[in-house]
């Protein structure tokens, strides 16, 4: 194993993780402009992209405490919706886990849904490459993604406080949630988890402190992978 | 926004904390446990299960009009949904939703 090959390999991730700085960019302009409206100040803004590094956690977050929720609950929902990762981790973790403590820990800081989606595409691809030259590849291709997050957010926050009342900015969480989740909808499990999610939410919308919406996930979660295991067959 | 300057710190680094452990988890453990398969199925499900149910709500019944439905926004969430679907693009989901909801603003009010 040479230095030269696994620089190629950082590079090779760099390039495949680009195209993610166009999807990256609007939702951190949007996330900076929203908070800031909302009444974070700069420097909480920035913290929270700075500490979370996950679009879809942080509107939760934001939306969660615009409807006034406890704090403890805004902080689960926010993780309920960030539980995936460690789906993402345990995929990654045959891949990346002979590396040193030290390059794992920053793996997981900037593991978001690009990086793993990048990654892990490449890991099927060439599944014979050595760790050391995955690691240099998984740290490429997050890059793009982790940079403009934050250079977005900044320019979002900045902007943000000359946004004016009539362009209904209170309206942009919702668009861009149903934006990120649309795409998603690749399978009738898929499918069949979101309308669950909607129906039961709207069902439970009485419960106090967004309660209802745990009970609709949970389901809507079982919903999903019972689906799943039925059009998949009799796999285990 | 009704919180105090500690709430929204305890919820920026409680967020901070909680999922930087759940990347973590696997990554940094690596040899002790695997998932097992039933579980990552369900994890496979935790952004579509809780984002269509967090948004309903305010797609149905928002602050802004004080809870009465809109037909300006419902549009607006179902072009987006619908573009969404069907062009597998975010951006033209955000464009098609916005371009939607200030028309119906415009034209209805």
């Amino acid at each position: 194993m040479t230095a030269a090959t696994t620089k190629s390999d950082f590079w090779r991730g760099l390039r495949d993780g680009s195209p993610f700085i166009l999807a990256v960019m609007p939702f951190g302009l949007l996330f900076g402009a929203l908070a800031t409206e909302a009444g974070l100040d700069f420097f909480q803004v920035m913290s929270m992209s700075v500490l979370v590094i996950a679009g879809a956690a942080q509107f939760t977050a934001l939306a969660q405490m615009q409807d006034a929720a406890p704090v403890a609950l805004v902080i689960a929902a926010a993780l309920m919706v960030n539980m995936r990762m460690a789906m993402y981790s345990a995929s990654l973790a045959p891949h990346l886990g002979a590396a040193p403590l030290w390059q794992r820990t920053i793996a997981a800081y900037i593991l978001v849904d690009n990086t793993y989606a990048v990654a892990i595409s490449e890991y099927e691809r060439n599944p014979e490459n050595s760790s050391r030259n995955k690691v240099a590849y998984y740290f490429g291709s997050a890059v793009p993604s982790w940079v403009f997050w934050y250079f977005s957010t900044f320019l979002g926050a900045y902007l943000g406080q000359s946004i004016p009342q009539e362009w209904a900015l209170d309206f942009a969480v919702p668009i861009a949630f149903i934006a990120i989740f649309a795409p998603l909808l690749r399978t009738i499990a898929h499918v069949a988890a979101a309308l669950t999610s909607i129906v039961m939410a709207l069902v439970l919308a009485f419960l106090p402190y967004s309660l209802g919406l745990f009970i609709a996930a949970g389901l809507a979660m079982v919903a999903g992978a019972e689906v799943e295991r039925r059009t998949a067959g009799r796999a285990p | 926004m009704t919180y105090s300057t500690i709430a929204i710190w305890t919820i920026i680094i409680g967020i901070g904390i909680g999922t930087y452990l759940i990347r973590f988890s696997f990554i940094g453990t690596i040899g002790r446990a695997l998932l097992p398969v039933w579980a990552m199925r369900l994890l496979r499900y935790t952004p579509v299960a809780v984002i269509p149910g967090l948004i309903a709500p305010m797609v149905l019944w928002p602050t802004t009009t004080g809870g009465e439905p809109d037909p300006a926004r419902i549009a607006a969430a179902l072009a987006a949904a619908v573009l969404g679907i069907v062009t597998r693009n975010v951006i033209a989901a955000v464009l098609g939703g916005a371009a939607t909801l200030y028309l119906m603003l415009y034209f209805i009010g």
